[in-house]
C-alpha cells in the first residue's frame, strides 16, 4: 500500500512539483490553548456543509419541482425510497446544525477578536456565507409544499414587502407574482439548487484561503506567552486527525436526531386553506420574527414593522463591518465595548428566540 | 327655425322640471313610509312601562310596524285618549284565545306578507288549529301554547337568529317552558323529563353541545305549528326523514311487515324516543343487552340470526380496533400512516354500512357488506405491523452505526493519544 502511494506521489511531483505543497501541509501549525477548542466549529460547519451537499444531491435524485409533484415527491422519498426518510433527516437536521455550528463559529471568533487586523475579510466572507446559509434555509423550507412551509413562505415574504420602495418589487421577484404559487416554489428551487450553492462555495473558497494563507488566530493571552511556552500541533495529521474525531461524533448526533426525531411532513399545502395557527419561522429568524411582533404599529411616522426591518439591516451591515469600527480600549477596562455589544446580542437573541417559543 | 327651436326647448324644460318635482314627491312619500309615527312607543318608553319582554330588535319594530299594527288604535296622536280610543280600534292586551287571529290578520295575508318576506309560508294559523295546542286553544283551555309562548310578544325574531326563541339550538329550552312544568305534565298526563332525555340523547348532544344546527331539535320531529305526537303509523316515516336506508331496510324486511301488523312503532322499540343513545352493536344479538331477546327465544330462526349478525359486526369492529391501536403507535413513532388511514376508511365505511344493513335483520346481507370492512381491516394493520417492524430496524441500524462510529472515535483517539506520547 505505501509503495502504491509513494509511486502516486512520485508520478504527480513529477508532472506539477508538489514540494511547495507538501512543504506547506507539514508546516501549518495550530497553536495549543485553552480557547483552541473553538478552532473547530469552523471544520464542523464546513463537515455539515458537506453533508448538506451529499444529501441534498442525493435527494435531486427523487425531487420534482412543481405545485403537484413536490409534496408527492417528498412523500415518496420518505415513504417508498430505500432510506430516503433518513437521507431527508439527515438533510434537515444538518441545515439546521450546520448554522447553529456557524453561529457559534462566528461569535467564538468575535470574542477571542479574530476578526481584527489582518483578518478582516476572512470576517466579512464567513458573515456572507452565513447569511447565503440563513437564505438556503429559508428557500429550503418551502420546497416540500406542505401547510407550514407554505404559510411560513408567505409570512416571510410578506416581511420584505414591507421595506419602501424596494420592498414590494423584491416581494414580487422572490414570489414569481402577486402571491406563493407553483412560480415561487420553481424560483426558490433555482435559487436554492444552483444560485446559493455556487455563491456559498465561492465565498468559503475564499474565506479558506484567507484562513490558509494567514494561519490560525493566536488569542492576545497566547501571544504575549514567551515562545518557549507556546505550544503548536501540526495542522495534518495532528489536528486533522482530531477534526475527524469530532465529525465522527456530530455524524453520530446528526443520525441519531435523524432516526429518533425524523422532520415531520404536515398536509399538503393548501393556498385556500386558513394559516395553521401559531406559524412560526424556522428558530434561526425567530428572534427577528419575534421583535417585529414586539414593535407598536407606528414608531414616530414610520409603520414598526418597517423600523424593525430597517434596524435588523442595519445592524446586520455594522456587524458585517464591525472590524473596520475604530474602538478606544482602556488596557485597564475588565472588559471590552466590543465584549459588551457581542454579550448584548446574544442576550437579546437568546432571549427573543425562547419568548418566539413560549409566547 | 330659430323659433321651432326655442319651442321644443321650453316643451323639454317645462317637461322636465315637472318631472323631478314628481319624482320628488314621490321620493319623500316612501320615505316618510318607512318612518312611520310611533306615540305609543315614545310615551311608553318615557313612562318606563314598556312591555317585559320589549326588545328594539324585535323584527316587526325593525320592518316599520307600529304597536298598532297589533294593538289598534292611533299612532300619529299625541292625545292618548285619541291614541287609545275604541273607536281607533284600540283592543289594549289581546286575550291568548284571540292571539292566533290576530297574528294571522298578516301571516295569513300571502299578499301582505310577501312585502316583507316573499318565501314565507302563510298557513301557519290553520296548522296550528290542527295541532292538540291550537284545538285545545279553541276550546278555551288557555294552558297551551299560542304563538307568543313560543315567538314572544315583543322580542320576535327570525328562526334563524340565534338569539330567538325558535333558533333551533333554543328550540328545546322554549318547549320545555311549558313541557317540563311538572304541574302541568301532571294535569295532562305528560312526561316532563323529556327536555332532560332529549339532552341526554345523540340528537341533543349535537345541537346543544356542539351546537349542530343539523340535528333534529323538537319541532323536526314533532311539526312546528302542526305539533302532534307522532302516531302509530307516521313514527317510522318521521325518524326516516334524515335516516332513509335504514327507513327502506326496515320497512322492506320481513320484521318490518310483521312490526306494523303488530301495531309497533318501529324505531322507537330499540332506539327509544327522546333518550335516543348512541347505537351499539350489542343491541342486536342474543346478550343481555340485546333488544332481540326480549321477543326471540334460544333456539329460534330470529335468535340465530340475532347471534349471527352480532357475531359479524363484532368481528369487524375489533379489528378497525385493533387498526386504530397500531395506527396511533404508527403516527407516535412517526412513520408512514397514509395507507393505513386509506384502509380504515374502507373499514370504517363498510361498518358503517353494515350497521345500517342490520336494519334489513337478514344476516347474509349484512355478512356481504361486514367482508370489504374485514379486509381492508387486515389490511390497515398488516401496513401498520410493517410500519412498526420499520421503525425498529431504523433504531437498530442506528445502535450497530453507532457502534462502527463508536470503534472509529476509539482508533482515532489512540491514534492521537500515541502521537501525543
Amino acid at each position: 500500500m505505501k509503495e502504491i502511494i509513494t509511486k502516486i506521489d512520485k508520478w504527480l511531483d513529477e508532472r506539477y512539483d508538489t514540494s511547495s505543497l507538501k512543504e506547506f501541509i507539514a508546516h501549518k501549525k495550530v497553536p495549543v490553548h485553552k480557547h483552541s477548542i473553538w478552532y473547530y466549529f469552523g471544520g464542523i460547519t464546513l463537515f455539515l456543509l458537506t453533508v448538506q451537499i451529499i444529501t441534498g444531491i442525493l435527494l435531486l435524485m427523487y425531487y420534482k419541482p412543481g405545485e403537484n409533484s413536490s409534496y408527492e415527491s417528498v412523500r415518496y422519498i420518505v415513504t417508498q425510497v430505500h432510506f430516503g426518510w433518513l437521507i431527508r433527516s439527515v438533510h434537515s437536521w444538518s441545515a439546521n446544525l450546520m448554522i447553529f455550528a456557524a453561529f457559534l463559529h462566528m461569535f467564538s471568533v468575535f470574542f477571542t477578536r479574530a476578526y481584527e487586523k489582518p483578518r478582516e475579510l476572512t470576517w466579512v466572507t464567513g458573515f456572507l456565507a452565513l447569511a447565503l446559509a440563513l437564505g438556503f434555509g429559508f428557500s429550503g423550507y418551502l420546497l416540500p409544499w406542505d401547510d407550514l412551509a407554505f404559510f411560513a413562505t408567505k409570512v416571510g415574504t410578506e416581511i420584505v414587502g414591507v421595506v419602501p420602495v424596494i420592498g414590494e418589487p423584491i416581494k414580487f421577484l422572490l414570489r414569481g407574482g402577486e402571491d406563493v404559487t407553483g412560480a415561487t416554489l420553481s424560483r426558490f428551487f433555482a435559487i436554492h439548487v444552483a444560485v446559493l450553492p455556487i455563491l456559498i462555495l465561492t465565498l468559503v473558497g475564499i474565506h479558506l484561503l484567507f484562513i490558509q494563507k494567514q494561519g490560525m488566530h493566536e488569542p492576545e493571552s497566547f501571544k504575549a506567552l514567551p515562545e518557549e511556552k507556546k505550544k503548536y500541533i501540526s495542522f495534518f495529521p495532528d489536528f486533522a486527525l482530531r477534526d475527524f474525531l469530532v465529525w465522527l461524533v456530530v455524524f453520530n448526533i446528526l443520525i441519531f436526531l435523524a432516526v429518533y426525531f425524523p422532520w415531520k411532513l404536515g398536509p399538503k399545502a393548501d393556498p385556500f386553506s386558513s394559516a395553521p395557527a401559531g406559524i412560526k419561522p424556522e428558530w434561526y429568524f425567530l428572534f427577528m420574527f419575534q421583535t417585529l411582533k414586539f414593535l407598536p404599529g407606528h414608531i414616530l411616522f414610520l409603520e414598526g414593522e418597517l423600523v424593525g426591518i430597517l434596524a435588523f439591516g442595519l445592524g446586520g451591515l455594522l456587524w458585517m463591518l464591525f472590524p473596520f469600527i475604530p474602538f478606544k480600549n482602556k488596557p485597564q477596562a475588565k472588559i471590552t465595548p466590543q465584549a459588551l455589544i457581542g454579550i448584548f446580542i446574544i442576550v437579546y437573541m437568546v432571549v427573543l428566540t425562547i419568548l418566539g417559543y413560549i409566547l | 327655425m330659430k323659433k321651432l327651436i326655442g319651442i321644443i326647448t321650453l316643451v323639454f324644460t317645462i317637461s322636465f322640471a315637472f318631472a323631478s318635482v314628481n319624482y320628488a314627491a314621490t321620493t319623500a312619500n316612501k320615505k316618510s313610509d318607512t318612518k312611520v309615527k310611533n306615540t305609543c312607543l315614545n310615551c311608553h318608553t318615557e313612562n318606563e312601562n314598556l312591555p317585559e319582554d320589549f326588545k328594539k330588535y324585535d323584527v316587526h319594530l325593525a320592518a316599520g310596524l307600529t304597536c298598532a299594527s297589533c294593538h289598534g288604535g292611533d299612532p300619529t296622536s299625541d292625545d292618548d285618549a285619541v291614541a287609545m280610543s275604541k273607536k281607533k280600534g284600540f283592543i289594549g292586551v289581546p286575550a291568548k284565545k284571540d292571539i292566533p287571529k290576530l297574528c294571522g290578520k298578516c301571516h295569513s295575508d300571502i299578499r301582505f306578507m310577501r312585502k316583507y318576506n316573499p318565501r314565507m309560508e302563510t298557513d301557519q294559523v290553520s296548522q296550528y288549529f290542527t295541532s292538540v295546542h291550537g284545538m285545545q286553544l279553541k276550546k278555551g283551555n288557555t294552558d297551551v301554547a299560542a304563538c307568543t309562548d313560543c315567538h314572544t310578544a315583543h322580542a320576535i325574531l327570525p328562526p334563524n337568529d340565534p338569539r330567538s326563541t325558535v333558533y333551533a339550538v333554543n328550540v328545546p329550552q322554549t318547549c320545555d317552558k311549558c313541557h317540563g312544568n311538572k304541574e302541568l305534565a301532571k294535569k295532562y298526563g305528560l312526561d316532563p323529563n323529556v327536555y332532560n332525555d332529549y339532552k341526554a340523547s345523540v340528537h341533543g348532544k349535537d345541537l346543544l353541545e356542539k351546537k349542530d344546527t343539523g340535528a333534529p331539535a323538537c319541532n323536526d320531529c314533532h311539526g312546528n305549528h302542526g305539533a302532534v305526537p307522532p302516531g302509530v303509523k307516521s313514527i317510522d316515516l318521521v325518524c326516516g326523514e334524515c335516516h332513509v336506508n335504514n327507513m327502506n331496510y326496515f320497512m322492506n324486511s320481513k320484521m318490518g311487515v310483521a312490526w306494523k301488523e303488530l301495531g309497533y312503532h318501529g324505531c322507537v322499540e330499540c332506539h327509544s324516543n327522546h333518550k335516543i343513545i348512541k347505537p351499539q352493536d350489542d343491541f342486536v344479538g342474543t346478550s343481555d343487552k340485546a333488544f332481540c331477546v326480549k321477543c326471540h327465544d334460544e333456539g329460534d330462526e330470529g335468535y340465530n340470526v340475532a347471534k349471527s349478525i352480532h357475531s359479524s359486526l363484532t368481528k369487524l369492529d375489533t379489528l378497525i380496533k385493533q387498526a386504530k391501536e397500531k395506527l396511533a403507535k404508527v403516527r407516535k413513532f412517526g412513520m408512514d400512516d397514509l395507507d393505513i388511514s386509506y384502509s380504515l376508511k374502507e373499514a370504517h365505511q363498510a361498518i358503517v354500512q353494515s350497521r345500517t344493513e342490520v336494519h334489513t335483520f337478514d344476516s347474509s346481507k349484512v355478512k356481504a357488506k361486514v367482508k370489504p370492512g374485514i379486509e381492508a381491516a387486515r389490511k390497515a394493520i398488516k401496513k401498520a405491523d410493517s410500519e412498526i417492524r420499520e421503525y425498529s430496524f431504523r433504531r437498530n441500524g442506528y445502535a450497530a452505526a453507532t457502534l462502527i462510529f463508536l470503534v472509529f472515535i476509539v482508533l482515532f483517539y489512540l491514534k492521537i493519544k500515541k502521537k501525543k506520547d
